[in-house]
């Protein structure tokens, strides 16, 4: 009574369509779905670029901003850290960031627009520890080749203070550098990337 | 005749309430009509904003929906100072404008949801001049509220005229007193621009989503099609 | 390749009974074969709950359960988060959605006189899950945190206060606090979340199982399984699978296209989905001119208003709910189907849909004298129909049962008919057009009118014998 004159093939080809059919369809409704897990238009508007005045930061000083809710460290480097930074390079694993995350325009040895003032996210490229500041040279607990940096007190990985990561540490690369250009002399603003007027 | 209308308000839905007998104007909203919502945010932050926040929306999002650049809603719009991704937040602190109000004025961000457009562009167009308020001023669609008319440079001075309806004093019209620094139409069109662009504040996704609806729409009725196609094709040999 | 997948499939198989669940409940459920239109109602009311499970989850993301927090991230999710809109009007939609698919389901099952005996469990299941239903989206609606979401709450949980002795007691230990407060909203968050939801799902979970031990009923409201064919499988009946999935599928799309008219179009429904003055923050100082329960709430509510007593307005309007739970003892028919059954029961479930749905209006409206009196007289019909109903349904005249479900013409066989009744009703003048075309403009006939009424009323006349 049921199975008289079944047309398997036009069954098939409808059963097919239907099922491709409600599939895109299912797959259009996923697209807001998951999208709706994504950065907020509250969490974007948060992670708006910050302006740092730095010109109230004394040589070898180190500030903390929030961008993204990240710390971004902007330090001001003296012509004595300079040096050993252009000089120490030998027990660096990526001394020129081929293999790290930095703006065009920081993709140099020191990783920094001007010198003097290096700016880079906090946050050890290892698993996102915030590595402490540890800009004396030879310090007790960090042995007598510690020339200043940063160190991750998670897993042990040490970085220089141009944020390059020492060799044979856990942390795969330097630290990141954020986009970010000069408003004035005395001005940096972080989270927008340079453009050919300005820098 | 009019008896009747006031039983079929009384029997509307709650969308007009506190409209009390009054019948409302329709206002000419149309959310695709982009100037005419900039210039009604416009009006919005030089009338408004000094007492009402919009707090819900952001100057980047009028932007973003109104395809204008972000430095034309910075220069235009929004007031001196104001950053892109600042809500519309109004200047005046709380504790202030109880004392001079006696309430906090609302946030306008949803007031259209609220109530609906035809009611604001009446309400707009309704204060009266009233010597017995506070205000010097009343309310056609808004009895007794605590809002001066804000307007009324642009519209002029306008006054009641009563009359005798069972019994009571009733307003008839309004009739404009004194001219404004506008004309009828203009003014007309001003508030309507101000009404459009509280309308889309209201829920700035609205034009999207009937945009959207189209399209989703149109694919439930394929599959639709191709699902009862398919229910036929079973079905053909099922004998009753 | 194709070695591996068997064998990880078999090993499967032989230590979870997935192919002989799937046979029980899909491809050897054997489903009587003349459903009609009002069978889609189940599995709607499957989807639906999928639908609030799916978006309530991604809507608890992002919503904070806090007094002083929730107005502004519901207004988060509708501006700010991505496509939080959709899924918010997803939800609230599917709310009211969930509760017309209830009611139609629950008047299918009184038609058809699906809770009689063997089914008396599974409406019993079926009522429990609709009392859950309440709960959670009475619960669900204080979470807005908006002035009717403040205000009905308050009027809804002050009715324990009517409970003698305890009243009071119960009242404040539900609310957490001396008014609905931030206490409230958390903990009613909780219960919307994860409690009621749990309750629903093993509820859902009894109701299906209690079906298909038994059967599903039928328009005819006559048991398949007394007649089977040699290999024992009821001849009216069909595999669930393939037959009704492709066929509920096609009630997907048709619903699916109407909720999705509305969530695009009109997601507020006129204020009924979501009420105008719940779009005010709650302020617990100052009530709205006007506040009413949702739409799916008001016929209860009219019951409750109806009664001059706090206490029995109470007890009537929970009573309203009792006497459901009670239909299956209260109705003494023998004949299950409306088809057979005699006028007096046809015209009392017509009297009773009536007072449902005035009643559901007059909950709408503010309560004047006039409308609390017809108010009342309904109160008494929505009651009579069930209290009276050990008495007129002994006596009634019932019409012989067919013993093989009978087949009632679609909607795809009646479409002849229709057009044959709107060619009656209309008359074609072919027209010359100034630039020489025909046109066919097509004009209402009233004699035809008046013929095709005539034959529908005397059609319903003879219906309700």
């Amino acid at each position: 009574m049921i199975h008289e004159g079944v047309d398997n093939s036009k069954r098939q080809f409808l059963t097919t369509a239907l099922t491709v059919v409600g599939a895109v369809g299912t797959g259009y409704l996923a697209v807001p779905f998951l999208s709706q897990m994504q950065p907020s238009a509250k969490a974007m508007a948060a992670g708006a670029p910050v302006e740092v005045d730095i010109s109230k930061i004394e040589p070898g000083q180190l500030i903390r901003v929030a961008w993204r809710g990240k710390p971004v460290w902007v330090l001001s480097r003296t012509p004595e850290v300079i040096n050993v930074l252009e000089n120490e390079t030998a027990k660096l694993a990526d001394p020129n960031s081929h293999d790290s995350n930095q703006p065009e325009d920081s993709n140099n040895p020191l990783r920094s627009i001007k010198p003097e003032i290096f700016v880079a996210v906090g946050l050890c490229t290892h698993l996102g520890c915030s590595p402490t500041f540890r800009p004396e040279i030879a310090p007790n607990d960090l042995g007598p080749d510690w020339k200043g940096g940063f160190f991750c007190p998670c897993h042990g990985s040490g970085f220089d203070l141009a944020g390059r990561v020492y060799r044979s540490v856990p942390a795969p690369t330097n630290l990141d550098v954020p986009p970010y250009r000069y408003i004035t002399d005395t001005l940096i603003i972080v989270g927008e990337e340079s453009t050919e007027a300005s820098a | 005749m009019k008896n009747f209308i006031y039983t079929l308000l009384l029997l509307l839905p709650i969308s007009t309430f506190a409209a009390g007998n009054v019948v409302l104007k329709r206002a000419d909203v149309d959310l695709e009509d982009f100037t005419s919502i900039q210039k009604g945010a416009k009006h919005y932050v030089q009338y408004c904003l000094g007492c009402h926040s919009a707090k819900y929306m952001r100057y980047k999002r009028i932007a973003m929906d109104l395809e204008i650049d972000e430095d034309i809603v910075l220069n235009e719009i929004a007031p001196e100072g104001a950053n892109i991704y600042d809500p519309m937040l109004t200047a005046m602190n709380e504790h202030d404008s109880k004392k001079w109000f006696g309430v906090n004025p609302p946030d306008l961000s949803l007031i259209s949801r609220v109530r609906g457009a035809d009611w604001l562009y009446t309400y707009l167009k309704g204060f009266y001049t009233d010597k017995s308020k506070p205000f010097g001023s009343n309310n056609t669609v808004f009895k007794d509220v605590g809002m001066p008319n804000v307007l009324w440079q642009l519209q002029g001075e306008q006054t009641a005229v009563m009359e005798q309806s069972h019994g009571e004093d009733v307003i008839s019209f309004l009739k404009i007193e004194k001219k404004g620094s506008l004309s009828d139409r203009e003014f007309d069109q001003f508030v309507t621009e101000l009404v459009n662009f509280l309308v889309y504040v209201g829920e700035p996704i609205q034009l999207e989503r009937q945009r959207l609806g189209k399209y989703v729409l149109l694919y439930l009725l394929m599959f639709g099609v191709i699902a009862y196609l398919l229910k036929k094709e079973y079905w053909k040999n099922i004998t009753h | 390749m194709k070695n591996k997948l068997t064998e990880c499939t078999d090993w499967m198989l032989e230590r979870f009974p997935m192919s002989k669940l799937w046979n029980e409940h899909m491809a050897d459920y054997y489903a009587p074969k003349n459903f009609n239109f009002w069978y889609f109602f189940g599995s709607l009311a499957l989807l639906m709950l999928v639908n609030q499970f799916v978006t309530g989850i991604l809507l608890t993301m992002n919503y904070k359960p806090d007094a002083k927090l929730a107005f502004d991230s519901v207004e988060y999710i509708m501006r700010d988060v991505n496509w939080g809109w959709l899924v918010r009007y997803m939800h609230s939609t599917g709310a009211s959605a969930f509760f017309i698919i209830i009611y139609l389901h629950m008047f299918r099952g009184m038609m058809y006189g699906s809770y009689k005996k063997p089914r008396e469990l599974i409406w019993i299941f079926g009522m429990l899950l609709f009392v859950c239903l309440m709960a959670e989206a009475f619960m669900g609606y204080l979470l807005p945190w908006g002035q009717m979401s403040y205000w009905g709450a308050q009027v809804i949980i002050s009715l324990f206060s009517a409970i003698p002795v305890i009243g009071d007691e119960l009242s404040l230990w539900i609310r957490g606090d001396y008014v609905i407060s931030d206490a409230t909203l958390n903990r009613f968050f909780a219960f919307h979340v994860i409690a009621v939801p749990l309750a629903l799902l093993i509820l859902v979970f009894l109701h299906i199982v209690a079906l298909h031990e038994v059967g599903s009923n039928n328009p005819d409201g006559i048991e398949i399984k007394e007649s089977k064919d040699p290999w024992g499988k009821p001849v009216d009946g069909i595999p669930f699978h393939p037959y009704y999935t492709v066929k509920d599928i096609v009630g997907v799309a048709v619903f699916l296209f109407f909720f999705a008219t509305v969530i695009f179009y009109m997601p507020e429904m006129g204020g009924y989905f979501l009420e105008n003055a719940n779009f005010i923050p709650a302020d617990p100082l100052l009530t709205p001119e006007h506040i009413e329960p949702s739409w799916y709430f008001t016929p209860f509510y009219a019951i409750l208003r109806a009664v001059p007593d706090k206490f029995a307005g109470v007890i009537a309007m929970g009573g309203s709910i009792v006497v459901l739970f009670l239909l299956p003892w209260l109705d003494r028919c023998p004949v299950k189907s409306i088809r057979y059954r005699g006028g007096i029961y046809k015209k009392a479930l017509a009297l009773f849909v009536l007072s449902f749905l005035v009643l559901g209006y007059l909950g709408t409206q503010p309560a004047t004298p006039s409308l609390t009196i017809v108010a009342r007289i309904f109160t008494v019909i929505y009651f009579a129909f069930f209290l009276l109903m050990p008495i007129y349904t002994r006596w009634e005249k019932t019409k012989p049962v067919p013993k093989r479900v009978t087949h009632e013409p679609d909607a795809e066989e009646q479409y002849e008919a229709l057009v044959e009744a709107f060619d009656e009703m209309t008359i074609d003048k072919p027209l010359k057009t100034s630039w020489g075309a025909t046109a066919f403009p097509v004009s209402p006939n009233k004699e035809g009118i008046k013929h095709v009424l005539a034959g529908l009323l005397k059609k319903l006349k003879g219906s309700l014998e």
